[in-house]
C-alpha cells in the first residue's frame, strides 16, 4: 500500500473511531444529544439539556479518547524509535527500563499514600531516572558492543526496579495499598481527566520534535553505528538524542496511564509490513495504529463491563497472538 | 565405685528429665473443630498466640491482648495511642494469609506459639494453606470464619479456646445487641429507600469491593446498598476499577471513604460535583486508628464502623451519641480508656478531619 494512502485511511479509521466511542459508554448519550452538547458548546445557546451530558462529554469522555490516542501514539512512536535504533524487532519502548522506573516511581507514591499528582509526578520523573542510569551504566562499562551493553544495562536496571516494585507491594498495606499499586501496574485510563493530558501531551510533543527533524538520520541509523559513521553522523550521539526523545514520550503517557504493553511492540511491526521500513513513513503509520489501536482497547475496557477492565491485560490479549502471527510469517526487515 | 558414682549423678538427672518431660507428654489436649471443620488437637491451657493475618490479630486482640505474639506488621505512629499500653509495642511478626506471605515459618516458631488462628474466608487455598503449615511446624492451625454475620459465633468460638469464655460471650453480646437493633430499625425500611452507598477506595475514589465482597459486606449490614453491584447471578466479587462515568450514571447518594487525600479533593472536583452524595455533601470519611472502622481489615473492628454508619444513614433513628458509643467500644474492645483529646481527634476524623 502506498504511504499517503494508508496514512490516509489510519486517519480517517481513527476520526471515525473517536467519533464512536464518544457515543460509547455507560451514560447513553444519542447522537442528537451529543451534537446538541458540541453546539452549546461552540456557540452561545444557553443550555437546555442535562448538565450531566455537558460533562459527561467534555470532562471525562473526550477527554479520556484523547488520552487514549495520545498515549497509544505515544508508546506506537517510541516502540518505532527504538526498534530502530536496536535493530531488533523484538524490542519494545520499555526496553531500557522506562516502565519499571515508572512503575517504582508510582509504587513509591501509592506507599507513602501521597495525592495522585504526586504519583503521577513521581511516576514521571523516576521513568526518566532509571533511564538516565541505565545510559550512565552503559557508558561507564563501555563494551565493544554499544547497544548490546545499553540493552544488558537496561534490562538489569528494569529487574532491579522491578524487585523494588515487589518489595513495596509486601510492605504495603494489603487491603488499601497493594491494590492501588497492582492496579496501577496493569495500566487503566479510568480516572484520566483534562489536566492529564494537558500534563502528558507537552512531553510527547518535546520528544516528537526531533524525531520528526532527524527522521532521515534515524534510517541511517537503521544501518548500524559503522556504516553510519561511514555517512558521515555521529551514531552515539543521535543515539542520545532519540533514546531521551523515545523515552520522554513514554515516560510521560506512562505517568498517566500505568504500565500498557505490546502497544509499543505490535503496533510499529504491523505498520513496518504495511508502509515498509522507510522510518520517514514508519513513524506517522505506527502513531496513528497505536493511537487507533488503544481508543478501540480502551472503548472496550470502559463498556465491556460495569466495572473497568484493565489495559494491560486487554492489549495483552489481542497482542500476544498478533505478535505470534508475526513471529511465524517471518518478516525480518527492520 | 565408679558404677555407684555414675548412678549418683544419674538418678537425679533422670529424675529431673522426668520432671521436665512428663508435664509436656501429660499435658492435657482437646480437641477444637474450626470453621472449616477441620479437627484439631490444642493444648489445654494456650499462653501465645500466633495470627496468621491482620483480621486474625484483631481478632486476637480484641479476645485475650495477653495470647497475641506480635503484630502482622508494626502498629504505626496514628494508631498507636488507641492499642493499649504493652500491646502496641509488640514486635512485627508477619503474615501468613491475607494477600502476599512475609512470615518465615522458623521465625513463627522462634515466637513458641501453641496455636496459630487464622480469621478470613474459609475457602479451599486456606485449608490447604492451614493444614500444610500445621504438618510442617506441628503446632495446631485453626481457620476461622471471618464473614460479618459469623462475628459473634467467631468471639465465642475463640474466648472458648483461649480459656476466656466470659469475655467472648460479653463481646458476641454486644455485638448481637447492636445487629439486633440494626435489623429491627431496618424491617421497617423498604429496600427502595435505603442509600445507594459508594466505598471509595484508593488514591483516585475510583476502586471499590463488588457488592457480596467481604470488603463491602458492612454497607448492606448498616443498611445501605452498594452501587457496584454486578447484577443478581453474578459471582464476581472483590475489589475492582471503575470510572467517574459509570459512576455519573450509578449516582450514588452516599460515598464513604478512608483515604484522606481523596476525600480532601473529591469537594472541588467538578467531576465530583454533579454526583448526587457530593452536591448533598454526603461523603464521609472513615478513620483507620487504629483499625478501619468499615473495612482494612475486614474484621470485627467493622462493628465501630457498623454503628457509625448506620448512624450517618439513618440519622433519626441510630442518633445515639458518637461520643458515648466510641469511647464504651474503644474501652470495651480494644482496652484503652480514651481520653478526651484521643476521643476528639476521632470525632473530629469521622467528621472529616483526619489531623496530620
Amino acid at each position: 500500500m502506498s504511504a499517503p494512502l494508508a496514512l490516509t485511511l489510519l486517519g480517517g479509521a481513527v476520526i471515525v473511531g473517536a467519533v464512536a466511542a464518544a457515543l460509547t459508554g455507560p451514560f447513553p448519550i444519542t447522537v442528537a444529544q451529543f451534537f446538541d452538547a458540541v453546539a452549546q458548546r461552540f456557540g452561545d445557546q444557553p443550555s437546555g439539556a442535562d448538565p450531566r451530558i455537558d460533562t459527561i462529554l467534555f470532562s471525562i469522555r473526550l477527554p479520556r479518547i484523547a488520552a487514549a490516542l495520545l498515549v497509544g501514539a505515544a508508546l506506537a512512536g517510541a516502540g518505532t524509535v527504538y526498534q530502530g535504533l536496536f535493530r531488533n524487532p523484538l524490542v519494545s519502548p520499555d526496553i531500557l527500563g522506562v516502565s519499571s522506573g515508572a512503575g517504582l516511581g508510582a509504587a513509591i507514591g501509592i506507599f507513602l499514600s501521597l495525592p495522585v499528582f504526586a504519583i503521577q509526578g513521581l511516576a514521571f520523573a523516576f521513568g526518566l531516572g532509571t533511564v538516565a542510569l541505565v545510559y550512565l551504566v552503559a557508558t561507564a562499562v563501555r563494551g565493544h558492543e554499544p547497544t548490546l551493553v545499553l540493552v544488558l544495562s537496561g534490562v538489569v536496571l528494569g529487574a532491579l526496579a522491578g524487585a523494588c516494585i515487589s518489595l513495596l507491594k509486601i510492605l504495603a498495606d494489603p487491603y488499601d495499598q497493594l491494590p492501588a499499586i497492582t492496579f496501577w501496574l496493569l495500566g487503566s485510563l479510568a480516572s484520566v481527566r483534562v489536566s492529564d493530558v494537558a500534563g502528558a501531551a507537552p512531553a510527547v510533543l518535546i520528544g516528537l520534535i526531533p524525531l520528526v527533524l532527524l527522521r532521515w538520520r534515524m534510517n541511517l541509523m537503521a544501518l548500524g553505528d559503522e556504516e553510519a559513521a561511514a555517512l558521515g553522523i555521529d551514531p552515539g550521539r543521535l543515539r542520545v538524542l532519540f533514546v531521551a526523545a523515545a523515552t520522554l514520550m513514554t515516560a510521560g503517557v506512562v505517568a498517566i496511564a500505568g504500565v500498557i504493553g505490546w502497544v509499543g511492540l505490535v503496533m510499529p511491526h504491523i505498520a513496518r509490513l504495511l508502509v515498509g521500513p522507510n522510518f520517514h513513513r514508519l513513524l506517522p503509520t505506527a502513531m496513528l495504529m497505536g493511537a487507533g489501536f488503544l481508543l478501540l482497547v480502551d472503548t472496550i475496557a470502559r463498556t465491556m463491563t460495569t466495572t473497568e477492565t484493565p489495559l494491560g491485560i486487554l492489549t495483552a490479549f489481542v497482542g500476544a497472538p498478533v505478535f505470534i502471527w508475526l513471529l511465524a510469517s517471518g518478516r525480518r526487515s527492520w | 565405685m565408679e558404677d555407684a558414682g555414675h548412678w549418683k549423678i544419674g538418678l537425679p538427672l533422670l529424675i529431673l528429665c522426668s520432671l521436665l518431660v512428663v508435664p509436656v507428654a501429660w499435658a492435657e489436649t482437646r480437641t477444637v473443630t474450626d470453621s472449616a471443620g477441620r479437627t484439631v488437637e490444642v493444648p489445654e491451657t494456650i499462653t501465645r498466640v500466633y495470627a496468621a493475618g491482620p483480621p486474625a490479630s484483631i481478632l486476637l486482640y480484641i479476645v485475650a491482648p495477653e495470647t497475641l505474639t506480635g503484630w502482622p506488621r508494626a502498629p504505626k505512629r496514628e494508631e498507636r495511642p488507641y492499642i493499649a499500653e504493652p500491646y502496641r509495642d509488640l514486635p512485627a511478626t508477619g503474615r501468613l494469609t491475607g494477600r502476599g506471605d512475609t512470615a518465615n515459618l522458623e521465625r513463627v516458631l522462634d515466637t513458641r506459639p501453641d496455636l496459630i488462628l487464622d480469621f478470613g474466608s474459609v475457602r479451599d487455598t486456606y485449608i490447604s494453606l492451614a493444614n500444610a503449615v500445621q504438618g510442617q511446624t506441628g503446632i495446631p492451625y485453626l481457620l476461622i470464619d471471618g464473614r460479618f454475620e459469623n462475628t459473634p459465633a467467631a468471639l465465642r468460638l475463640v474466648a472458648e479456646i483461649l480459656g476466656v469464655p466470659e469475655r467472648g460471650e460479653r463481646l458476641a453480646r454486644y455485638v448481637e445487641q447492636t445487629f439486633a437493633e440494626l435489623d429491627a430499625a431496618l424491617a421497617e425500611i423498604p429496600e427502595s429507600d435505603r442509600p445507594r452507598v459508594y466505598l471509595a477506595r484508593g488514591p483516585d475514589g475510583l476502586e471499590t469491593g463488588l457488592k457480596g465482597s467481604i470488603n463491602t459486606e458492612i454497607i448492606e449490614r448498616a443498611g445501605g446498598r452498594n452501587v457496584a453491584d454486578p447484577g443478581p447471578g453474578s459471582e464476581r466479587r472483590g475489589i475492582v476499577k471503575t470510572s467517574i462515568e459509570q459512576l455519573i450514571v450509578s449516582d450514588p447518594d452516599t460515598i464513604v471513604t478512608w483515604d484522606p487525600n481523596f476525600f480532601s479533593l473529591i469537594w472541588s472536583d467538578p467531576l465530583w460535583a454533579g454526583i448526587t452524595a457530593v452536591r448533598r455533601e454526603r461523603v464521609y470519611l472513615s478513620p483507620i486508628a487504629p483499625f478501619g472502622w468499615i473495612d482494612r481489615p475486614p474484621s470485627v473492628n467493622r462493628i465501630m464502623g457498623l454503628k457509625w454508619l448506620a448512624g450517618l444513614f439513618y440519622p433519626e433513628r441510630f442518633g445515639e451519641d458518637l461520643r458515648t458509643e466510641t469511647r464504651a467500644f474503644y474501652k470495651l474492645f480494644y482496652h484503652v480508656d480514651l481520653d478526651d483529646e484521643e476521643l476528639d481527634r476521632l470525632i473530629a476524623w469521622a467528621e472529616g478531619q483526619p489531623g496530620d
